[in-house]
């Protein structure tokens, strides 16, 4: 059974129809790339996924269960992880306090035992600390620890959104272009993370994504969308391949050198 | 937890251990704080007498009130200008306790904190909805309706009315060697210091962190398993709470409730001292509880005839000076020296 399954997603706004009956599956352990040229509906499809909206049409099911109707707080605890494409850091708070509150769905204490400070509460306070201090060793965050997010530069930002995700041990991590606002050296470093994450964490992963060298370079299958259908879906050298996509992205002449060259 | 509430830990080095001058030092790092905000704590017991004492016990109740605001507008970001409102329900319940059915002051607290907390969550449901200065709205209205209700002649048989409530303090208990006002004292310092420590515990769990990051980012807040509606409305009633016991207190300090003392004016008072304090510090009430007590008086020295606009100009000081507050001026002092800043922040 795959592990994030879409069937026949429909959204509209209005009379706008953004997402017209896309279906996809991503199987467990998979990196799988959503793309589309501009106004294909890839972001409207990335936040059904991952709650935001409630799709006018179809469902969204992870690893078997339904998910498009619940509450969108349930999602983290399911184990659905996620970051935002314009970064969305708790920017009072330092990196730490930023990924130990994405550690939140793994505690269950209230405002009792906490203001209390029982031995659960605390047993949990010390779990998320220690979770967090793993992970900001492994994104190299551990030196930046108490930095106010807000001070730190762009890139690292992003990091920091990465182990904020990661903190509430996700199956799956949805990615919104990771690589927006990365300059060259970042998106190496960002693909070899992306490997690292997948291999170190157990995670199965879908981005949504524009610059096509890094979707090409790090999917196991890529999701080709435009005008809200889905043109191709296949492993990234047929995607790249397929007469549709490369119609969607330059116009009817065909120009293939041309994306093998982006 | 370790690290979030700026408590950096200060691990005594192995190397250090030979070198007693550097072991000594990080003793009285560690040492000297608690045992100088102690000493502070208690010395106005002897130091001080009679109405000077009261002044002061009053400035522990206003900082408890303001803790309690902070809560709820500092830490959870929901503003409330009506928690004047709250610190009023607690005062009356204690006072109506004690005056009608005799019942001793600390029975009083338990119903006082938990009508408040019910008033107070009641509250935070509209508060999902209405957001920034639609809120700050609907608290002021809180604010105005609460004295008028009081003084409403169905409940007047409970509140006395326009004349309120007359009460006295709890007796100290025989074996204590203290007069009435130090003990008075002693236990408003008491019951702030339990609020203080069960809030300053509660601002760096992960239910504290929950309400920064919903005030920072609901959107991401929410994608991280936090339930907004929930731990926003619990806020609001643990917050009311804690603005109720004040009132309580104050209600025995005083030994008199009037509906008039609860009006705008003192919800107004808390926000002044929430500001000057620190937002979203749990040090920072303690400042601006003494304030706004005592700059308002030292404002009236400096000027009888316009008090009002000395007031003002001093406000403007503080908050020009310490854009973060009194307590935001002592962190940022405290880390400069490199002393782990007793202040919690994340």
């Amino acid at each position: 059974m795959p592990l994030l399954e879409a069937r026949n997603v429909v959204m509209r706004f209005g009379g706008v129809t953004a997402v017209a009956g896309v279906s996809f599956d991503v199987e467990a352990g998979q990196i799988c790339g959503l793309i589309g040229p501009n106004g294909a509906g890839k972001t409207t499809l990335f936040n059904v996924v991952s709650g935001i909206y409630r799709p006018s049409g179809g469902e969204v099911r992870f690893a078997g269960q339904t998910i498009t109707r619940m509450p969108r707080h349930r999602m983290a605890t399911l184990g659905i992880g996620r970051t935002f494409q314009n970064l969305a850091l708790f920017r009072s708070m330092t990196v730490r306090g930023n990924v130990i509150a994405g550690a939140h769905s793994g505690g269950r204490s209230g405002f009792l035992a906490n203001a209390l400070s029982l031995p659960s509460a605390r047993a949990e306070g010390a779990a998320a600390a220690e979770r967090t201090g793993e992970l900001l060793s492994l994104l190299s965050l551990a030196p930046l620890a108490d930095m106010r997010v807000a001070d730190l530069p762009f890139g690292v930002q992003k990091r920091v959104e990465m182990a904020r995700a990661l903190a509430c041990r996700p199956k799956l991590l949805l990615l919104d272009e990771p690589a927006g606002g990365l300059n060259h050296a970042e998106v190496d470093e960002l693909a070899e993370l992306l490997e690292q994450v997948r291999a170190g964490f157990d995670v199965t992963i879908l981005l949504v994504e524009h610059h096509m060298g890094l979707v090409m370079r790090v999917s196991d299958k890529v999701v080709a969308l435009n005008f809200g259908r889905k043109i191709a879906d296949g492993p990234p050298d047929e995607v790249r391949a397929s007469p549709e996509v490369l119609r969607a992205y330059l116009g009817d002449g065909q120009c293939a050198e041309a994306v093998h060259a982006a | 937890m370790e690290g979030v509430c700026g408590k950096p830990p200060i691990r005594p080095n192995p190397a250090d251990a030979s070198q007693p001058a550097r072991g000594a030092a990080i003793r009285l790092r560690r040492y000297l704080p608690p045992v100088a905000s102690l000493a502070a704590i208690l010395a106005p017991l002897w130091l001080l007498e009679g109405f000077h004492l009261f002044q002061l016990t009053v400035a522990v109740i206003m900082a408890l009130a303001v803790l309690g605001l902070n809560i709820v507008t500092g830490y959870s970001g929901q503003i409330s200008l009506g928690h004047g409102a709250f610190f009023a329900i607690g005062a009356y319940v204690t006072a109506a306790l004690m005056s009608h059915a005799g019942w001793s002051f600390w029975a009083t607290l338990p119903p006082s904190a938990a009508l408040c907390g019910i008033v107070g969550y009641g509250v935070g449901l509209p508060a999902l909805r209405l957001g920034g200065l639609y809120l700050a709205l609907v608290t002021f209205s809180l604010a105005v309706a609460v004295p008028q209700l009081l003084k409403h002649r169905s409940l007047e048989a409970w509140t006395g009315g326009v004349q309120g409530l007359f009460l006295s303090k709890p007796e100290p208990p025989p074996w204590l060697p203290l007069d009435p006002d130090q003990h008075m004292y002693l236990l408003a310092v008491l019951v702030a210091g339990c609020c203080f420590w069960l809030t300053s515990n509660l601002v760096c769990s992960r239910i504290g962190l929950a309400l920064m990051a919903i005030r920072d980012h609901p959107v991401a807040a929410e994608a991280s398993g936090m339930d907004i509606a929930a731990l926003k409305t619990r806020a609001f009633a643990v917050s009311a709470m804690i603005t109720g016991v004040a009132g309580a207190l104050s209600a025995v300090t005083i030994e008199y409730v009037a509906p008039d003392s609860f009006g705008l004016p003192l919800s107004i008072t808390l926000f002044v001292g929430m500001v000057v304090g620190g937002v979203a510090s749990v040090l920072g009430p303690v400042f601006g509880g003494l304030f706004v007590l005592f700059v308002p008086s030292i404002a009236e020295s400096i000027s009888r005839a316009t008090p009002g606009v000395v007031y003002g100009v001093i406000l403007i000081v503080f908050l020009v000076g310490m854009p973060d507050g009194i307590a935001g001026l002592i962190r940022r002092a405290a880390q400069r020296i490199g002393w782990s800043a007793e202040d919690r922040t994340t």
